[in-house]
């Protein structure tokens, strides 16, 4: 099984470009085999991260270190990571089978050797005889694939992908996605996925690590980031959350300090109706806005706050027509996260070894 | 089902529709009618290419075919291919030739060895407000006199010069007046406009690409040999193109220092002036055309056209 050490541990990693730390002392250990996901907004230093582990950045402070070894003051074609890279930089000079065999050629590979491990790789992402074409003449979702064969053809320890699905279309970023994890649990390696797609991240990955100004905000499993967010950031940067503060608290829970609850977990009525949850609050329909599967709707709560509400589409939904008028709208006491009034400072992480909860 | 009328806010001025005049009505039209508009946009430009370019050359071509009458030293406008046969065959002619052609390709080579690695790190190394800097200071020798430098030259590479100064504690000494001068200086008068195809080749290699191949494993010169210099080709090429045919019809720097050296720009002028054989100097002139010629048909087979 894995080896004892991580395959990528990152102490103190800090980086300032003139007076911005766009990572600030970011610990983190990342098991080998893990599919691991940065998720955060631009600016939030995930992509950072990323570049000083391949090495295209060197850190103010703090060390690299991949199974064991401290890499920091290498170059890049020194480590053995390699990137998939937002814009896919494939050269575009080079057919596709010298693209893949790139890393081959420039290891000393014979020619011979190296095109036939490139036509295999090639294979594995399905791209069987395209490696005469040249990369202007592939579609995007092929420019992605030719890009993946070309940084596994090399057999790296870890592979890094820069929003690597951020370029394409939604119908063909779920196909990629399905891919990807396939990939990865044929070769077996690490992934670290960077994106700013909170919901590609909840698919794809063993655990995610949440960023925000350049320090990871919280770090878990996809259920542990989805339903117990630590912080306001993460509630409602991770999918949508109803964030009550210390006031309203007060006044509806009963207690002090800054709580959140999911839109699918609040339920709606109308004012006449009951709704059978532990807590009620009563306020005016503002917006419905139908969105297929279900219907999100918008309303303003008489204690003097705005909620997003959830609901599956069925026969006895609250309509358009009703907008204006007076509901209800509840959710159970279980479904009540409550989150840190701060960002929690990176000390206090969880790291790789931490235990499942033993109740959700 | 009920359907929407708009209304317009109260207050809000009426957007009025566009004013029909005769600009108007003139845009409509020429928007219309794509061809006529090209030929309007393109007959001034047509006219001053064909006029300046098309019809000077051919009358060089013209000239060539004429003599000169020896006694009265007027040009006479019978056929004949003396002049040609005397420039392809005369041994001076060929010698000046070659002559020129060496001088031409080595400001070629030595212009790109040195614009390399100043384009490099113009383009990859320095920060942005670095870049517009030294992209000035690169423009900037084209401010000055052509004369002015040529004779600055001189001067640095006089028995007493600045060269001469530099160099002699180490045991060198100045090249001297001669054909190495001439290289000297030529290659410095036309470095920028080697410089700058090539800074801008590069500013379009993107940077990822060279992450990508060092990511890769390529170190920096296999990234430089198997990336960079492929991509920038064409612009090295296009550099090339402006070294070598100014070298080619350059000969006032090889008056100022290039001893008793002559190139062919030399020959076009002596008959021009003091040797008063105008359909000679058009034969010779010739030569320098076909050169050029040929040298694009060769680049041309490179395919280092194809992307420009």
């Amino acid at each position: 099984m894995a080896a004892d050490q991580p395959a990528i541990r990152l102490t103190g990693l800090t980086k300032t470009f003139g007076a911005v730390n766009a990572v600030d002392g970011v610990d983190l250990d990342i098991a080998e085999g893990e599919f691991f996901s940065m998720l955060g907004p631009s600016g939030s230093g995930k992509t950072t991260v990323l570049r000083l582990i391949a090495g295209f950045e060197q850190p103010t402070s703090g060390t690299v270190s991949l199974f064991g070894q401290d890499v920091t003051d290498r170059a890049p074609f020194d480590r053995d990571v390699n990137t998939v890279f937002q814009d896919y930089a494939l050269f575009p000079h080079m057919s596709v089978l010298d693209n893949v065999a790139y890393g081959l050629r420039v290891r000393g590979m014979p020619r011979r050797e190296r095109h036939a491990l490139a036509r295999e790789a090639l294979a594995t992402v399905r791209l069987e005889g395209y490696g005469d074409r040249k990369p202007g003449q592939l579609s995007g979702g092929q420019r992605q694939r030719v890009a993946l064969a070309r940084a596994t053809v090399v057999r790296p320890k870890a592979l890094l992908l820069d929003e690597p699905l951020g370029a394409l279309d939604l119908k063909l970023r779920e196909q990629m996605q399905v891919e990807l994890k396939e990939l990865q649990r044929e070769l077996g390696i690490t992934f670290i996925f960077v994106t700013h797609d909170q919901e590609e991240a909840l698919t794809l990955s063993d655990r995610i690590a949440v960023f925000n100004e350049g320090r990871i905000e919280q770090l878990g499993s996809p259920a542990e980031i989805y339903d117990k967010p630590v912080s306001p950031f993460v509630a409602a940067f991770v999918g949508t959350s109803n964030i009550l503060d210390d006031t309203l608290s007060r006044l509806v829970l009963g207690r002090g300090g800054i709580h959140s609850v999911r839109p699918e977990k609040m339920s709606i009525g109308r004012e006449d109706t009951a709704i059978h949850t532990d807590r009620e609050v009563a306020g005016v329909l503002a917006e419905v806005i139908y969105v297929g599967s279900s219907t999100r709707l918008i309303v303003d709560l008489d204690i003097g706050t705005r909620v997003t509400v959830l609901e599956q589409n069925d026969a006895d939904r609250v309509g358009e027509d009703e907008r204006g008028s007076r509901v209800r709208v509840g959710w159970d006491e279980r479904d009540t996260v409550a989150l840190a009034a701060a960002p929690i400072p990176a000390d206090d992480l969880p790291l790789l070894t931490r235990p499942e909860p033993a109740t959700r | 089902m009920t359907v929407d009328t708009p209304t317009r806010p109260v207050g809000r001025p009426i957007v009025p529709a566009p004013r029909d005049t005769v600009a108007r009505r003139g845009s409509v039209f020429l928007s219309r009618h794509p061809r006529l508009r090209l030929s309007l946009l393109l007959s001034a430009p047509m006219f001053w290419l064909g006029l300046v370019y098309i019809a000077a050359l051919a009358a060089l071509l013209i000239t060539a075919l004429w003599t000169v009458d020896t006694f009265t030293g007027t040009i006479s406008q019978t056929w004949t291919l003396d002049n040609i046969i005397a420039v392809l065959t005369g041994s001076l002619y060929q010698t000046v030739t070659l002559r020129t052609v060496g001088v031409a390709l080595l400001v070629t080579l030595v212009d790109i060895l040195i614009a390399l690695p100043i384009a490099f790190f113009m383009a990859k190394v320095a920060s942005a407000r670095l870049q517009r800097v030294l992209v000035i200071a690169v423009l900037m020798p084209l401010w000055a006199s052509y004369l002015v430098k040529a004779y600055a030259w001189r001067s640095v590479l006089s028995r007493d010069g600045i060269f001469e100064w530099l160099v002699a504690p180490f045991g060198g000494q100045t090249p001297g007046y001669g054909l190495p001068a001439t290289i000297i200086t030529l290659s410095y008068l036309w470095l920028p406009y080697v410089i700058l195809p090539i800074y801008a080749g590069l500013e379009r290699v993107p940077d990822s690409l060279l992450e990508a191949s060092g990511d890769l494993g390529g170190k920096t010169w296999s990234t430089l040999r198997l990336v960079v210099l492929p991509m920038i080709w064409p612009a090295i090429i296009a550099g090339s193109i402006f070294s070598f045919s100014l070298s080619l019809g350059d000969y006032i720097t090889v008056n100022i220092v290039g001893g008793a050296n002559q190139m062919l720009g030399n020959l076009v002028y002596t008959n021009v002036g003091a040797a008063n054989n105008l359909p000679l100097a058009a034969a010779i002139a010739l030569i320098p055309i076909v050169i050029i010629f040929a040298y694009l048909a060769a680049v041309r087979r490179t395919g280092a056209l194809d992307n420009l």
